[in-house]
């Protein structure tokens, strides 16, 4: 497998310009001849289906979900980050871009990262014409608020719901092009697995939810934009549904799966409640820029605390330990997600956990409202309050928060080149997806620009370079015999799952699954317990495949064989991501390693022998996959330990 | 936080497919924990059931927090149940007492029919959009975002109408069946907008027209749409829409 970047030669900042010069077209009366089939109608999908579609291409779109608006970009709250720098206050887009690049700990891509702070700032400008009403000022002109890892004020949002607003406007330019019949939504429908004729991607095989029928379909290209995995661990804050089937399956069919051990766990979130539980919820990093984090100072007034002897407004200013702005005073509470999170697990390791059975610390926004009043607070965060309380049933107004981190998004993704094109010709990947902006730890209001980035400004260029080549002319159709074969080969795999007819249920093993994976492969790692996780998953899929029990019939609405093959998957994942976790013997970003650390707890990389993108080759079934490297040269930013003290 | 334990029996609608005849299934629940929410009750049933070999309940749900959209169900006779501005995904068993008997039941209505158990299709919200629930800008033709100051109050506005997640409850709670709410939520956000005017009348006539043909009924003001809304959308908007509507209709732009 050989890993070509495509980065293209030159200075930085000329980068993306001359490339997109470059690159080849395709005639505006030949678009329509080409085919491209988009999997996922999230930020990425839908933006890229539009956009794709707008140019002239056919367009089918698919979503398991009843309508592309319920993609879980639906639920980013927080904001959007733009280099637009209409505070006066110092951004840029090389400041953006810096951020981004040393955010991630120093291992993304500097030419992607770039594009991405460069193309930012349309999609701040496409948005609003789009009809996103983000929040303003009173002369008008568009407000910003801060998030971590910054010290500008980038980050553009539309109250609680920036995620929410910016799909319906991509939904919106995608309706219109259905509307136009540009673009076919099929709705309710999951990728099985991707056909390649000649080693391209040509189409897919897809399960239609509703009936159960497995449907074919033949295109030119394919984009995957199907967001990340995160839901390997059973509780996460991604929708029920959020899966990596149709990623994993093009990993199964020759595209590389880069970096699937950066795993960004979210510091504020609502802490675990029960064993029935079967989600997390996440509470936005904007909550930072107001709540103070803090736990009590010493193990006795935490177990008083936890006793309910006292009660958290009554422990006094000089027993409260506000570690956060102690250990990082230039950035305080708005350090990365990673350090946040990490932190917030070192003082609840420490005995200082501010809940009885279980682990959380306190975010507290008694200072602010003191200080701005009530109501400012409810303007800023009043949905967020809202949903705290009809969750916990306590008043985020009257008693501090109290929060844990939970895992949130992955860095990791399939491995893409700088078109965004996968190991296999023909096959993208946009959005978090892909493994390339965030290095090993992703900033807050990131993800959005990096979906919207992807399929509104990148993907519509780079995807007429390959159809160029292509041409018109060379047609697949869904009786050629790769459909043939692939499609037998998944009903097999489906068979496989309905004939076990064992005893324990889909959720049970994807608890276990996910229990261990979050334990050895979670907010810490060490090569001890990654090794034994190994051990463990491999036992646990074992007994998945002689005792899973799947009821029902492979043509009909099947709930359980649904979560069955996306578990199925979770198993080889999770263990690439462990692999991935051992072999990497350095802390970056979300990934620590236990053995390499500062004395301060910092993580400590090396960059002579770890500056790289593991990109996992798959090798079949109970084999062990095959690790190549792309090595990151940095030409323009000097590696430094990142400190936000 | 700590909470209760409650046994509970629950009547729920078995309908195995758009054709077969539904009806109310009786089933016990014990030991649900006061602070789940009411999509983990179901997921705890779901799972014995699967363990009894018998077919799970089919409910549709996504992100389970709020905001997708997906969740529904008529719960005691009301969309998302209970709580108010709540979803059924956000709703907790809190709300519940030891020894309650629900009902669990689809939305109903005839544009929404039923595809399994409590599962409805609503695709016919979907296309009310793509005749018109949008504003035309191919992307790249955007001028700079600050170009065009745009009053906090108008923005305000704007926002209170998109907050719409298009769950349907609107249309399950209003006894026509009427879309009108989240229809209105649509035209009353982009007609609040600068970027909006150029396709507001054209926009509104569209919308109406294809709501109308999906067989959702007339509006007849009786507000149980916005009590039922889980995001507290404004009846207000109907009136505005209404005004849209009549203007449009003087000015008749709609073509073809």
């Amino acid at each position: 497998m050989k890993l070509d970047s495509k980065v293209p030669a030159g200075p930085l900042a000329e980068k993306w310009d001359k490339h997109k010069f470059d690159l080849k077209l395709v005639n505006p009366s030949n678009k329509r001849k080409y085919h491209i089939l988009v999997v996922g109608t999230g930020l990425a999908g839908a933006s890229a289906a539009a956009s794709l579609a707008e140019l002239g291409y056919q367009v089918t779109t698919f979503n398991f979900q009843d309508s592309p608006r319920r993609a879980h970009s639906i639920a980013a709250q927080g904001g959007i980050n733009a280099a637009k720098n209409y505070q006066n206050d110092g951004d840029s887009v090389y400041r953006l871009f810096y951020d981004t690049i040393k955010g991630g700990d120093y291992r993304g891509r500097e030419a992607n990262t770039y594009r991405l702070a460069q193309v930012s700032v349309n999609i701040i400008d496409q948005a609003v014409a789009q009809g996103v009403p983000f929040a303003r000022e009173y002369g008008g002109y568009l407000a910003n608020r801060s998030f971590g890892g910054a010290q500008v004020s980038r980050t553009f949002y539309a109250r609680g719901q920036t995620g929410q607003q910016l799909l319906l406007g991509a939904y919106g330019a995608l309706n219109r092009q259905i509307g136009l019949g540009n673009v076919n939504s099929l709705n309710r429908r999951e990728i099985l697995d991707v056909v390649l004729v000649d080693g391209k991607a040509r189409g897919l095989i897809v399960k239609n939810l509703i009936t159960g029928e497995m449907e074919r379909y033949a295109g030119d290209a394919v984009l995957m934009c199907t967001g990340g995995y995160g839901n390997v661990y059973f509780l996460s804050t991604n929708a029920m549904n959020s899966n990596v089937t149709a990623a994993w399956r093009a990993h199964r069919r020759g595209a590389a799966f880069a970096n699937p051990c950066y795993v960004q766990i979210h510091p504020t979130c609502i802490p675990v409640h029960g064993d029935y539980q079967s989600k997390l919820t996440l509470m936005s990093e904007s909550l930072r820029n107001d709540g103070r984090v803090w736990v009590p100072r010493s193990q006795e007034m935490a177990e008083k605390l936890r006793s309910g002897q006292v009660k958290s407004k009554d422990i006094a200013e000089k027993d409260r330990y506000y570690y956060l702005e102690e250990r990082y005073p230039s950035f305080g509470n708005l350090v990365p997600r990673d350090v946040a999170s990490r932190n917030a697990k070192m003082v609840c390791d420490d005995g200082l956990s501010v809940i009885p059975d279980g682990e959380a610390v306190f975010l507290d926004f008694r200072d602010a409202i003191e200080r701005l009043g009530k109501d400012v607070i409810e303007s800023r965060y009043g949905n967020l309050f809202e949903m705290y309380q009809r969750i916990t049933d306590e008043d985020p107004y009257s008693m501090p928060m109290k929060i844990f981190p939970a895992v949130h998004y992955t860095m990791g993704g399939l491995w893409v080149d700088y078109h965004l094109m996968t190991t296999i010709p023909g096959l993208y990947a946009l959005g978090e997806a892909n493994f390339s902006d965030h290095g090993a730890n992703r900033l807050g209001a990131s993800a959005l620009m990096q979906g919207l980035a992807d399929g509104y400004f990148v993907i519509p260029f780079t995807i007429g370079n390959y159809l160029a080549d292509l041409g018109m002319k060379n047609k697949v159709t869904t009786d050629h015999e790769a459909f043939d074969k692939t499609e037998a080969d998944v009903r097999a795999f489906n068979q496989r799952l309905l004939s076990v007819k064992g005893t324990r249920t889909v959720d049970d093993f994807h608890r276990e699954l996910g229990k261990i994976i979050w334990n050895y492969c979670g907010m810490s790692r060490n090569k001890e317990g990654l090794e034994k996780a190994i051990g463990e998953i491999h036992k646990l899929r074992e007994e998945f495949w002689k005792d899973v029990l799947v009821p029902g019939k492979e043509d009909e609405f099947n709930l359980e064989l649904q979560k069955a093959w996306r578990v199925a998957d979770y198993f080889e994942l999770g263990e690439t991501m462990v692999r991935d976790a051992l072999q990497r013997n350095e802390s970056c970003g979300c990934h620590l390693r236990e053995e390499y650390q500062t004395e301060d707890n910092e993580a400590k990389r090396n960059d002579d022998d770890y500056a790289y993108v593991a990109a996992w080759e798959y090798k079949g079934e109970g084999q062990a996959p095959v690790m190549h490297k792309e090595n990151l040269e940095f030409e323009f930013v000097e590696l430094k330990t990142r400190s936000y003290k | 936080m700590a909470g209760k334990n409650l046994n509970l029996t629950l009547k729920i609608w078995r309908q195995n497919g758009p054709a077969a005849k539904g009806q109310m299934k009786e089933y016990k629940v014990s030991d649900i924990s006061t602070e789940m929410s009411f999509l983990e009750m179901l997921d705890v049933l779901n799972e014995r059931l699967v363990r009894e070999g018998e077919d799970p309940i089919a409910f549709d749900h996504d992100c389970r927090e709020g905001i997708c959209g997906m969740c529904s169900l008529m719960i005691n006779g009301l969309a998302h149940g209970p709580s108010r501005r709540t979803t059924t995904c956000q709703l907790h068993m809190r709300s519940f007492n030891d020894g309650d008997t629900i009902y669990i039941e689809p939305w109903r209505a005839k544009a929404f029919p039923v595809i399994k158990d409590l599962v409805v299709d609503r695709s016919a919200f979907d296309h009310i959009m793509h005749a018109g629930g949008y504003i035309s800008v191919n992307t790249g033709n955007a001028q700079d975002a600050n170009e065009m100051p745009i009053s906090t109050q108008v923005a305000d506005h704007a926002m209170d109408a998109a907050e719409c997640i298009g769950c349907g409850a609107c249309v399950a709670s209003c006894k026509n069946a009427s879309a009108m709410l989240f229809v209105s939520a649509k035209v009353a956000h982009l007609g609040h907008l600068p970027q909006g005017q150029p396709e507001r009348m054209l926009r509104v006539q569209r919308m109406v027209r294809t709501m109308d043909e999906a067989g959702f009924g007339n509006c007849t003001n009786t507000g149980a749409c916005e009590v039922q809304c889980p995001k507290g959308i404004s009846i207000k908007n109907i009136a505005k829409m209404n005004a849209d509507y009549l203007r449009a209709s003087l000015i008749s732009e709609v073509k073809g």
